[in-house]
């Protein structure tokens, strides 16, 4: 069965590559927004498989990698305190702060807990009622109303004693950052399809009209990826500039409106840093003044901490699509998933950890100049 | 923490005033939130992230993402430890 499936899928794909180059003229840079569609397309070398002039670049949709240094510092000095229980997902764990990662500060005594879903954190809290529980909410739209239902819930039923640490994101300003930035190369985007099946792609098509820039809502799995690319470089050839929705299987224009609503209850819009970016106006979400009480940047009172990333690290440029991690010096060498020096090197979801993982460290560089505009 | 994960909804319960369900996951099963996808029943398959259900989807849709999500690695969330609440489960 399964068999049959690839096999069916392997001649689908090699239509869309053989559409892709009779269709294709010049050449054109892509971006795909989000770190699973990045992680996709490298472990099926999807980026490989196209014709050389369509060349996909790699976007900041990696929560992990673009939280700040700041925060991750700021979490550092919470979850040592004795009072508290520190919950996060996996794979914030890694993430080396200034100082270590919060490993680190959990075998040296600290209570730190994996949890599966922030609701989780409500269940600690109420078997603590002694502990303060602080959950680390990172991540882009999809993760947001699941973090905000856990606030709403605890305002709701009294649960004082949690309270979440807010650096969540928002992907639509990071588009126009990059397209705003003078060395920007991109020229047509893979919206992100978990994104969009949250929040729909109204904002999407305000970008791409403003822009003049093409977005194709896209999945994750390899033929969502190639059709997706198809569909933005068909748009580019014909000088068209809008939303197609290649995803439509699981992603409405309107998006999921019970999350929205929760999204507008509990949080506002606020500027945000990226790591590796710096500040993005009005890119991320901070909790609603009426929900002060579950806010830990605001109940614990942690000094700023002053951050600088390593000056070998290019991140910045690649999350801009601008370098890839074969431009960086570090790559493989110094920067390793295990001793990540930089913000594409600590999540799976990452660029750099993707393209490690993939063994593209041991690949020559690639020979050719890309095409400077 | 990206993806979103497809299973099958097993059975649906009441947690602390959330509507909850039982959901499939491959071999695992754990609970997720149906808040966000009130129109979901038993036996349907949805899209979970981070523990809530984000959106309905038909089975060889979830068939298909589910064992890519498998092959790339990306199911390390529902080996989270399960975290249980003594009292308030309904049955
Ligand atoms: S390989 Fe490491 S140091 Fe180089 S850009 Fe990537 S994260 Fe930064």
């Amino acid at each position: 069965m399964k068999y049959v499936d690839e096999y069916r899928n392997a001649e689908l794909a090699d239509k869309i590559i053989a559409e892709l180059r009779r269709v294709q003229t010049r050449p054109w840079v892509i971006m795909e927004v989000c770190g699973g569609q990045t992680h996709s397309i490298v472990k099926h070398g999807i980026d490989t498989m196209l014709p050389e002039t369509v060349e996909l670049v790699h976007g900041p949709g990696c929560p992990v990698c673009v939280t700040p240094l700041e925060i991750i510092d700021k979490a550092h000095a919470i979850a040592r305190r004795p009072e508290v229980i520190f919950c996060s997902f996996g794979d914030m764990l890694r993430v080396p702060g200034s100082e270590n990662d919060l490993f680190t500060i959990k075998s040296a005594g600290a209570d730190i807990r994996i949890v599966y879903s922030p609701l989780d954190c409500l269940k600690i809290a109420r078997a603590h009622p002694e502990k303060k529980v602080v959950f680390f909410a990172v991540g882009f739209e999809t993760t947001a109303p699941a973090n905000a239902m856990a606030v709403w819930q605890a305002h709701k039923k009294g649960v004082k004693n949690f309270s979440i640490l807010v650096s969540h994101v928002l992907v639509p300003p990071s588009i126009a950052a990059i397209l705003q930035s003078p060395q920007n190369r991109v020229q047509a985007f893979l919206g992100p399809g978990h994104v969009c099946a949250v929040v729909g792609y109204r904002e999407y098509e305000a970008l791409s009209a403003r822009y003049r820039v093409p977005i194709v809502v896209t999945g994750f799995e390899p033929l969502d990826i190639l059709e997706g690319t198809l569909m933005a470089v068909r748009q580019l050839e014909s000088a068209r500039a809008e939303v197609e929705n290649q995803y439509a299987r699981a992603v409405q224009r309107e998006g999921n409106l019970q999350a929205q609503n929760i999204l507008l209850e509990v949080f506002d819009i606020c500027d945000r840093q990226w790591r590796g970016i710096g500040s993005i106006p009005k890119s991320g979400y901070k909790l609603r003044y009426e929900f002060r009480d579950h806010d830990a940047a605001s109940i614990f009172e942690v000094q700023e901490i002053d951050t600088k990333e390593p000056a070998a690290c290019i991140s910045g440029q690649i999350l801009k699509g601008i370098k890839k991690p074969h431009d960086c010096n570090a790559f493989g060498t110094l920067c390793t998933p295990r001793h990540p020096l930089g913000a594409t090197m600590v999540s799976a979801e990452g660029a750099c950890a993707a393209y490690y993982a993939y063994g593209r460290h041991l690949e020559p560089r690639p020979a050719v100049e890309r095409n400077p505009e | 923490m990206c993806l979103a994960i497809p299973g099958k909804i097993l059975e649906i319960f009441d947690s602390a005033g959330l509507r909850m369900a039982r959901v499939e996951f491959g071999g695992i099963a754990r609970d997720a939130c149906l808040e966000l996808v009130p129109e979901a029943a038993v036996g349907d398959y949805i899209v979970v992230h981070v523990g809530f259900a984000i959106s309905k989807v038909n089975r060889e849709e979830a068939e298909r993402s589910y064992a890519l999500l498998d092959e790339m690695g990306q199911l390390d969330e529902l080996q989270a430890p399960l975290i249980e609440e003594e009292k308030t489960r309904k049955r």
